[in-house]
Parts: C-alpha cells; sequence; structure tokens
C-alpha cells in the first residue's frame, strides 16, 4: 500500500487480535471514505500530536484502530458530552467527537445539542445514513418517510414515528455554533468537497474558534439492502431531497474565541479560603456539659440565623458545635426550624431530639416542640404567641416582646435580635453575653454598620426588659 | 484554621485542596450547594465549572476529562445517582479515576430532599452494568465531607477507579467547624494512559471495550484483582468497643447517632460499644470481624436494611457465622432518622 493512502492512519489495525490492513467497514460503505479523509486532513494539518478523537459507539466505532492520534472512546450517545469534558479538561488539545445518527439524533441528541449550545470548542463529525448501522439496520430519527427498516418493516409512517430529523437546521437555531454544514461522500465531486470541510473543522478546533458540526451523508449497502452503487445514488436522489446540501453557516473568518469574562481570583486554597477572623479549633474540656438548641417559627423570622449566631458565639469559646436547618420546600415563607447542638466534647448525635433552650417565634412551633424540652430547659416564646399547651414539667416558659420590640425599635426584621437579647440575659446558653454579641456583629460581616447597630439593639432590649 | 460550613461546601474545599481541576454538575437538592460552592470557588482558582443539561452529561463530561487526565468530579442525590451508573460503569472499564459525591435523599422515586442511606447498594456495589466496584467513603462530619473527599480524590487516582463519597442530607446540610488541610494535594500524572493532546500521549487510547471474550475476561480478572488488592485501604473507626457485650454497627450520620446512644447506655450501665466503617467498599471486614467476636450486635441504619445485610454478609465471610445470623437492626426511613431514645431501647432489647 502507497504511503500516501495511509496518511493519517496507522500502518494496520490490530482488530480482534489480527493484524489486518483493511477496515471493518462493509463495502460500500461511506464511513470507510470518511474515515480516510478524517486522517488525511488530521495529518495534512500536522495535528496528530494535538487531537483527541472522541469515538461513538455504532459503525464508527473503531476508528481508533484506524487513526493514529489519542482516542477516547465513549458511552453509546455521549461522545458530545465526552467531548465536553476533554476540550475543558484540554483546552489546548483539538478534539474531535464522531457520531452516527442513532448516537447524536437519538440517544444523545440533547447532549449534542447543550453542548452546541454552549459553544464547546470541539468539533462534532455527525455521520448521516439514515439508520442505526451496526445493531441491524433499525429506523433512525433521520430514517426517510417510507425508508424501510428492521423496526420499520412496511416503510417509516410520519403517523407513527413523526418525520426525519434535520440536525443541522435544529442546530442552526443556536447562536453559539461557528460552522454548521452538510456535505455528502456519495461520488468523488462531493467526497471531494467533504474533505475541504472536514479540512474545516481541524483549523476551526486549531485555531479555538468554538463549536463547529459537520453532517456527512453517507450510503450503507448493507442496511439499505442495495449495491454500492445503488446505495451511493440512494444518497444522491433520495436522501438529498430530505438533507440538501449546504453550508448552513460559516462565521469562522471573523469568529474570535470568546474569552471569559473576569471574575474574582485567588492565588491559591490557602488564600481563598481565609478568614478575616481566625477561629481556631474546638478544645476538648469534659467538663462543660453538652446543651441542645432548636430555634423555630415562619420562615423569614430569623430563627435560622439566630441559631447560626449561638453556633458562632460557641465556636468563638472553642466549643464543638452544629448547626442544621429543617424547613419545607418553599425557599420563603414556610415553617422552619434549626437545630444547634454545644458541647465541650465531640458531638455525637447531632438531632435534637430533647432541647435544653428551645426558641419559639409562632405559635405552630411552640405546639409542635415543647413538648420535647428537658426537664429543666428553658422555653422562649415571643408574647404574641398564646400558651395553647402546658409545658412539661419542670420546665421554665419564658414570654418576651421579641416582635413587639422590634417593631417599637423600627426594626422589624430585628425580632431574631431581640431574642438573642433574651437569651443573653436569662444566660441559658452556657455561652457568655461578650461571645454572644461578638458573634451577632460577626453575622453582619458583609454589613458591618448593621452589625454594630444590632448590638446596640440587643443591650437596649435586655435595659428596657427589666 | 477553621472555617463553619456546611457539609456540602466542605466536600468543595476537600476537591479544591485535593488537586481537582473540573467539577461537572446538575443542580439537586439537597446537594446543590456543592454545585453553588463549585460554581464560585473552581473559577476564583481558574479551574473549570460547567454546568451539565442532565447528571448523564455530567458523568460523561467526567468520563472526558478524566480520560484527558484531570481530576474531577460531580455531585449528585439519589435520583441524579440512578442516571450516573452507567457512565459509573464506563468509568470503572476504562478504568478512570474520578469522584462523584452522593448526597443521599429519601426514595424510591422523587422521595423527599431529608436524609436517607438508601442508595446504599448501588452506592457501595456497583449500582451500573457489568462487575465493577467503586472506591466508596461514608464521611460522619463536615470535617470528613472534607478530608475524605480528598482521601476519595487519592484513592481513584492510585487505584483508577471511580470513587464515591457516600454522604445524606443531614450531613449536607449540616454546619460544622472544618480545620482546613495544610496543603495542597499535588496533580497525578496520568500520561501513561491518559488522551492529553500531547505528543507523548498520542499513542494512548482510552476505552472500556474487548470484542474477544478471552480479553474481556482477562481484563474482568484484572479488575477482580484489583478490587481485592484495595482491600488493604480499608478504613473503620471503633468506641466503647474493647469491653462491650453491645456493639452498635453504623456508618456516616447513622455512626454518631450509635455512639451517643453507646454513651448514654454505658451511663445506664450497658456496657454498648461502636463500630463505623469509614470505607463501604472495600468494607473493613477483618476490622469488624475483631470487634464484633462474640458480641450482639445491632445495625443502625437510615434505609430499609441493604447495610445490616452487608454486616452479615461480611461478619460471615469472616467466619463468624453465628454473629451474623443475631444482627439485629434499627432503622428508619422515609427521612426520619433513628433516635437514640429508640436505639437505646433496641440495644437494651438484645440483653
Amino acid at each position: 500500500m502507497a504511503t500516501i493512502e495511509q496518511k493519517g492512519m496507522y500502518r494496520s489495525f490490530p482488530r480482534s487480535g489480527k493484524d489486518v490492513s483493511f477496515t471493518h467497514y462493509c463495502p460500500g460503505c461511506g464511513h470507510g471514505i470518511i474515515n480516510k479523509l478524517i486522517a488525511e486532513a488530521c495529518a495534512e494539518l500536522g495535528l496528530q500530536d494535538r487531537t483527541i478523537f472522541v469515538d461513538p459507539v455504532g459503525c464508527g466505532v473503531f476508528t481508533y484502530y484506524y487513526w493514529d492520534a489519542a482516542h477516547i472512546s465513549a458511552a453509546h450517545g455521549r461522545a458530545s458530552a465526552v467531548a465536553t469534558g476533554t476540550c475543558r479538561a484540554r483546552p489546548d488539545a483539538v478534539t474531535m467527537a464522531y457520531q452516527g445518527d442513532g448516537d447524536l439524533g437519538a440517544i444523545g441528541f440533547n447532549n449534542a445539542f447543550q453542548a452546541a449550545s454552549r459553544g464547546e470548542r470541539f468539533g462534532c463529525i455527525f455521520v448521516n445514513n439514515s439508520l442505526y448501522g451496526m445493531t441491524g439496520g433499525q429506523m433512525a430519527p433521520t430514517t426517510l418517510d417510507g425508508e424501510t427498516t428492521t423496526t420499520t418493516p412496511f416503510g417509516r409512517d410520519p403517523a407513527l414515528t413523526g418525520h426525519p430529523l434535520h440536525v443541522c437546521e435544529v442546530f442552526n437555531q443556536l447562536a453559539a455554533p461557528v460552522y454548521i454544514a452538510r456535505v455528502s461522500v456519495a461520488d468523488t465531486r462531493r467526497i471531494l468537497q467533504a474533505k475541504q470541510a472536514i479540512r474545516k473543522m481541524f483549523e476551526i478546533e486549531r485555531d479555538g474558534k468554538g463549536y463547529a458540526l459537520l453532517e456527512i451523508l453517507a450510503p450503507c449497502p448493507t442496511n439499505f439492502r442495495m449495491t454500492a452503487e445503488k446505495a451511493a445514488q440512494f444518497c444522491i436522489t433520495e436522501m438529498e431531497k430530505e438533507y440538501p446540501l449546504a453550508v448552513f453557516r460559516d462565521v469562522t473568518k471573523d469568529a474570535t474565541p470568546l474569552v471569559p469574562r473576569d471574575v474574582p481570583r485567588a492565588a491559591d486554597c490557602a488564600a481563598l479560603f481565609a478568614e478575616k477572623t481566625v477561629v481556631p479549633p474546638a478544645a476538648d474540656d469534659p467538663a462543660i456539659a453538652e446543651k441542645r438548641f432548636k430555634f423555630a417559627g415562619y420562615g423569614g423570622q430569623g430563627v435560622l440565623s439566630l441559631g447560626l449566631t449561638v453556633a458562632e458565639a460557641a465556636r468563638l469559646e472553642r466549643r464543638h458545635t452544629l448547626w442544621f436547618p429543617s424547613y419545607g420546600p418553599e425557599q420563603r415563607g414556610g415553617s422552619a426550624n434549626c437545630s444547634v447542638v454545644v458541647s465541650g466534647t465531640p458531638i455525637g448525635s447531632p438531632t435534637v431530639e430533647h432541647p435544653d433552650v428551645l426558641v419559639c417565634m409562632n405559635q405552630p412551633s411552640y405546639e409542635r416542640f415543647v413538648g420535647d424540652v428537658v426537664k429543666g430547659g428553658t422555653v422562649i416564646v415571643d408574647e404574641t404567641v398564646p400558651l395553647t399547651v402546658a409545658p412539661p414539667e419542670g420546665v421554665t416558659v419564658v414570654r418576651w416582646p421579641a416582635i413587639r420590640l422590634a417593631e417599637e425599635f423600627g426594626v422589624p426584621k430585628a425580632a431574631n435580635t431581640m431574642m438573642l437579647a433574651a437569651l443573653k440575659k436569662l444566660a441559658c446558653t452556657g455561652l457568655s453575653g461578650a461571645s454572644l454579641e461578638a458573634a451577632l456583629v460577626a453575622s453582619f460581616k458583609k454589613k458591618p454598620e448593621l452589625g454594630e447597630k444590632n448590638r446596640e439593639l440587643l443591650r437596649k432590649a435586655e435595659a428596657r426588659e427589666g | 484554621m477553621t472555617k463553619f460550613v456546611k457539609g456540602n461546601e466542605a466536600v468543595v474545599i476537600g476537591a479544591l485542596y485535593a488537586g481537582c481541576d473540573l467539577y461537572f454538575g446538575y443542580p439537586i437538592t439537597p446537594a446543590s450547594e456543592i454545585a453553588h460552592g463549585a460554581a464560585k470557588w473552581f473559577p476564583m482558582l481558574g479551574r473549570t465549572f460547567v454546568q451539565a443539561e442532565c447528571e448523564t452529561a455530567s458523568v460523561n463530561m467526567m468520563f472526558g476529562a478524566a480520560a484527558a487526565g484531570k481530576l474531577c468530579m460531580t455531585a449528585t442525590s439519589g435520583p441524579g445517582f440512578s442516571l450516573m451508573q452507567e457512565g459509573l460503569s464506563y468509568l470503572a472499564g476504562a478504568e478512570l479515576p474520578a469522584v462523584v459525591v452522593n448526597v443521599n435523599r429519601a426514595g424510591p422515586g422523587l422521595g423527599n430532599v431529608y436524609p436517607e442511606q438508601s442508595d446504599y447498594t448501588p452506592a457501595v456495589k456497583g449500582g451500573g452494568h457489568g462487575n465493577y466496584q467503586t472506591f466508596t467513603l461514608a464521611p460522619a462530619s463536615a470535617q470528613e465531607m472534607c478530608d475524605l473527599t480528598i482521601k476519595a480524590f487519592e484513592m481513584a487516582a492510585k487505584w483508577r477507579t471511580p470513587a464515591v463519597v457516600f454522604a445524606d442530607g443531614l450531613q449536607g446540610q449540616m454546619m460544622e467547624s472544618v480545620a482546613l488541610p495544610a496543603a495542597e494535594v499535588p496533580r497525578p500524572d496520568f500520561s501513561a494512559w491518559a488522551a492529553q493532546g500531547e505528543p507523548k500521549t498520542r499513542a494512548n487510547l482510552v476505552k472500556s471495550i474487548f470484542l474477544d471474550a478471552h480479553a474481556q475476561e482477562v481484563f474482568n480478572e484484572k479488575l477482580q484483582a484489583k478490587y481485592e488488592a484495595m482491600r488493604a485501604d480499608a478504613l473503620a473507626e471503633s468506641c466503647l468497643a474493647d469491653d462491650a457485650d453491645i456493639l452498635l454497627v453504623a456508618f456516616g450520620i447513622g455512626a454518631r447517632i450509635a455512639r451517643t446512644t453507646a454513651e448514654t447506655l454505658r451511663k445506664q450501665g450497658v456496657k454498648a460499644g461502636c463500630f463505623r466503617p469509614i470505607t463501604l467498599n472495600p468494607f473493613p471486614r477483618e476490622q469488624l470481624a475483631a470487634a464484633a467476636k462474640g458480641r450482639k450486635i445491632l445495625s443502625l441504619e437510615i434505609d430499609a436494611g441493604q447495610f445490616a445485610d452487608d454486616v452479615r454478609l461480611n461478619l460471615a465471610k469472616a467466619g463468624l457465622g453465628a454473629e451474623a445470623a443475631a444482627v439485629k437492626m434499627i432503622h428508619r426511613m422515609g427521612g426520619e432518622v433513628v433516635t437514640v431514645d429508640d436505639a437505646v431501647k433496641a440495644a437494651k432489647e438484645l440483653l
């Protein structure tokens, strides 16, 4: 075999343990021609070292035996998703996906379409032979109206299976692709056009210009049940009627690769995660008993951040602590509660079945949780909540005007800060007032002026309610 | 230095310290904060975040990035994890390192967003097609959501296998202090097998296909030998177990409930201890056998008993048939979590 004919191809193909010099394609199959054109273009442009081929499942599955370049063999339908990962991982590589019409048009359509929509930097070579070849000639989305396949034995009936899918025309609705074209390999003139188009695909990816799609009409004599000549003729006379050859878009001349907009940068992980206030890890102190808290109310009343403030105060005192929320699927407005555990030793179970301290901002929360509070525990409840349920024996209930105070102070959103004042005043958290205040201020780290304002309100509330 | 973060955020911190260069993901509660953190922090370090169109895409994007020689990850919850199983099989079949975090929610079907451990079987036994396994780690705190994510990358690279960080909705949402890792892990070199678009990797081919039955069998044998060797990296911990009459066996968040249960039982004069597998695959069989020999065993879990069955299986394989047959279980499902009160009661019933 002359060297020129092997350009870009391996010298022999070790398929199934045998070293052979012919491909697995049936005589007259379009894939064989396309494979040769791809190998030639890759080699002629000097891109074999830079190219990563993403191979499909289907008749093109064995291209890794043929093209002399790096290969990734994808799952059926997923070549465009795989190529997305590859081109993102290796932006300097030339990533080229090769897909058939079942692979791209059916099972993997959304992956291919979304990759095109994102403008991923790979080229997608899409071979349309109007059916599934490897699995035995079944209907593909591209099968022609009336075409007989093994799953349309009476011919494709649009009433039952819809109409042929025009991939290029659909993708041409997207903003990102820089090149979309349909060519054919049914005769010499068309093969020469296809060769130019394939070369262009490589040039686009070599220059990092963006996403490109090339659909190639290809004969499948075996499943058409025709001679090679008749299959090629079918491609020209029948398939091109449905799928006209065209360049749908070519903006490659003027296309400059999109450069991502600037985002804030950090030098490394340590710089990224550095905090203004350095909080050291918890220190073990078995003398400090575990305290469990529950904070409950309507979403928007600030019970989750109230719990976070108590947890932060515990952290500042180097206690072990945890916080977790529980809320309905609504983002706002439903019932919300959070649990906080503070301990001198590492915390086991995170759930708060029996709180030592329960803070309730609304009636449903009070009714739901008051019965769980441990003997000797404290319930702080907003004064607007009627005590419809008697607390368990040995539980102290304190009614506190959190909502009213916040309104009187002209900051209705600060009702949770007013609750914190109660927690501080009643000294029921086991944490110092200074830590609670420091945690409160720290909770407004994005708006420091609000932190100081809330500290003032907290002190005012404490002083007011003797 | 410590940060007070959700378990989900701790995962992202761990991934970045581990040298993960690409994140591919699709939003799903209760795992979404992992995507949020990744979307913010990966680009800030010049790394890549891609919001995929579906979980099938996420896992295949990972396939493409891992095949190109980079560390990458995704995170999801039950329904998304189901969609990823085919891709996990391909990753295992092509021997690619990648990390999937499953923040388990309640199922089956749409279920709800509260915690379960019900994806145990697909997360631990290889939920897709073919003879494969994943390296599966089960964190039990925000600190471990960070640290075991780092470990997952280390194991994925060491064994050239997909690794699963198997957490639950409670841990994903729970905030705790996390001590930041001391240093970033250097990037591994995968150029011996990866398709990197460079001259030295031109001959590399990443695939999971062996047309020849014999070759496929030889490859399967190689995989099985790898999984056997992987057992050396099994991790476990126990507490209060040395003189225990009753051993609570639990993983993940369940292990913390078990610990409080054991401490409570001790206060009531019952000698209880805990055993916790940190890796669910490889399962720490020998460690479990050593802790369980001659003891009454209570498996505590948030599933229908998939974990208890695995405990029995591993005890039996370790030659502790009597202990295996006597394993009892306390469990909840649907997003409800076992309470310490109920676990204490169940343990006492064993006596």
